[in-house]
């Protein structure tokens, strides 16, 4: 009995097992012990974040999803411009996993920019595109012809659209990660994340950057990159990623000029709606000039990315 | 023959946390999304097998003038499931504890912050025997002004 359990088939499923587990974790996360450095000044820790040091931990990276980001765009006050969505005839182009995966993000975002302004005919369009790369990763069930047609029958029922598209990005993600490709939902997340920051630049244009709403959301963007770039080396040992991880790298001197500090958030519950306001004050610093620097190199990578 | 088992063997075992979380989208998306209702869920999914005192962590930023809801739910074998709302300054400036272990929280922000949620399945005192292990999810909602 002894010598059965010994034998080499029980390593070896043994240690399939822990690759397999390894590798097929739910969303981008990745296992650290809570002791290692997670971006964190180890100086600060506080008595809270050391009560469970030497247990393992999982970290997820979250960026704002291509429907959160055309929500920012659009509550900010901007206006709909299709000619700032990347052309659903270049969808032919996209041949690699990278190139894909990168356009399903850039296609979903713009899908919730077209549906958060109702624009149906062009949310049907470009669900088709982004149907199209997610056959290209080979994730069928994530888009499906039934996801098109409720689009279709429902396209002028607001939440139901939006329901569709949060569905359809959580599919595409969530499956990404289930089949051990969690670099490749990581990129889809960058994709979608550049072509909202791509949209809303392209957006302000010249315009004054004093008082501008959609400026304050761009600037936001800075404590995202942050994310950002946690997330792409936690997939680094991906060629595709590690290739991103110097394209995106770019932005960083531009977005290390942007200063923002921020007063100490107070909570104040309002028993009444059963909402807590956060509390707090932000500086923020930039010039014209850093936010055209930022524009030019957003629509560099963006072109690149589409391209 | 010996092979043969030796292939299914592995097969099986490749195909046993595809299957588990598989079983944790579908559990985030039956269970947890809906406690989002009326607030839109963002199409992010952060989901995690945990066992009984393992903490997960998410890094997120969150936009001023927004509403957002939060949603933390575990399968029902692990119990109540504790999360905490932690600024820059590591400050706690929220604790489900303190609120019956609330599954929700809903809040809006003055100013857009980066903010960390850590998620904890706490030890049941009196609960011996196999480490009991579940699906936690982590979702969030906004509201469409």
């Amino acid at each position: 009995m002894g010598k059965k359990i010994l034998s080499p088939l029980p390593v070896t499923a043994a240690a399939l097992f822990l690759i397999a587990v390894m590798f097929s974790g739910c969303g981008s996360d990745k296992k650290k012990k809570a002791g290692e450095n997670i971006g964190l000044d180890s100086t600060e820790i506080s008595q809270d974040l050391i009560e469970d040091i030497g247990q393992a931990k999982k970290i997820f990276y979250s960026l704002p999803s291509p429907l959160e980001t055309a929500m920012l765009i659009k509550n900010a006050g901007a206006t709909y411009n299709e000619q700032l969505l990347n052309p659903i005839s270049n969808a032919s182009k996209y041949t690699t996993n990278k190139t894909r995966a990168l356009n399903l993000g850039i296609y979903t975002t713009d899908l919730s920019f077209a549906s958060l302004f109702d624009q149906t005919q062009t949310s049907i369009d470009y669900m088709n595109a982004a149907k199209q790369m997610a056959n290209g990763l080979g994730i069928l069930d994530a888009i499906d012809n039934n996801t098109i047609e409720r689009l279709e029958e429902n396209i002028n029922n607001r939440d139901v659209i939006m329901d569709i598209i949060s569905e359809t990005f959580m599919n595409s993600s969530s499956t990404l990660t289930e089949t051990a490709r969690p670099a490749l939902a990581s990129i889809v997340l960058v994709g979608g994340w550049i072509e909202g920051l791509y949209i809303a630049t392209s957006l302000v244009g010249d315009a004054p950057i004093k008082d501008n709403m959609l400026v304050s959301r761009i600037v936001d963007q800075k404590l995202s990159f942050d994310i950002v770039l946690k997330l792409l080396d936690d997939n680094k040992d991906n060629t595709d990623v590690a290739e991103l991880i110097k394209e995106i790298n770019n932005l960083k001197a531009t977005f290390d000029k942007i200063t923002i500090t921020s007063s100490k958030i107070t909570a104040v519950p309002d028993e009444e709606s059963n909402v807590t306001i956060l509390k707090s004050q932000t500086q923020v610093n930039i010039t014209q000039d850093i936010f055209r620097e930022l524009s030019a190199k957003v629509s560099a990578l963006r072109t690149n990315f589409i391209s | 023959m010996k092979k043969i088992f030796q292939l299914a063997v592995i097969v099986i075992l490749g195909i046993i946390p595809i299957g588990v979380n598989a079983q944790c989208k579908g559990f985030a998306k039956k269970i947890c999304k809906v406690e989002l209702n009326p607030y839109i869920h963002d199409g992010n999914y952060h989901a995690a097998i945990l066992t009984v005192g393992e903490e997960a962590e998410l890094y997120k930023t969150f936009y001023s003038a927004t509403d957002y809801r939060i949603s933390v739910c575990g399968t029902d074998n692990l119990g109540d499931i504790e999360f905490k709302i932690i600024d820059a300054d590591r400050n706690v400036i929220y604790t489900n504890k303190s609120q019956q272990f609330s599954r929700i929280w809903d809040f809006r922000l003055e100013s857009s912050q980066q903010l960390k949620i850590t998620v904890k399945v706490p030890a049941v005192e009196g609960v011996t025997g196999d480490i009991p292990g579940g699906c936690v999810a982590i979702m969030f909602g906004f509201k469409e002004k």
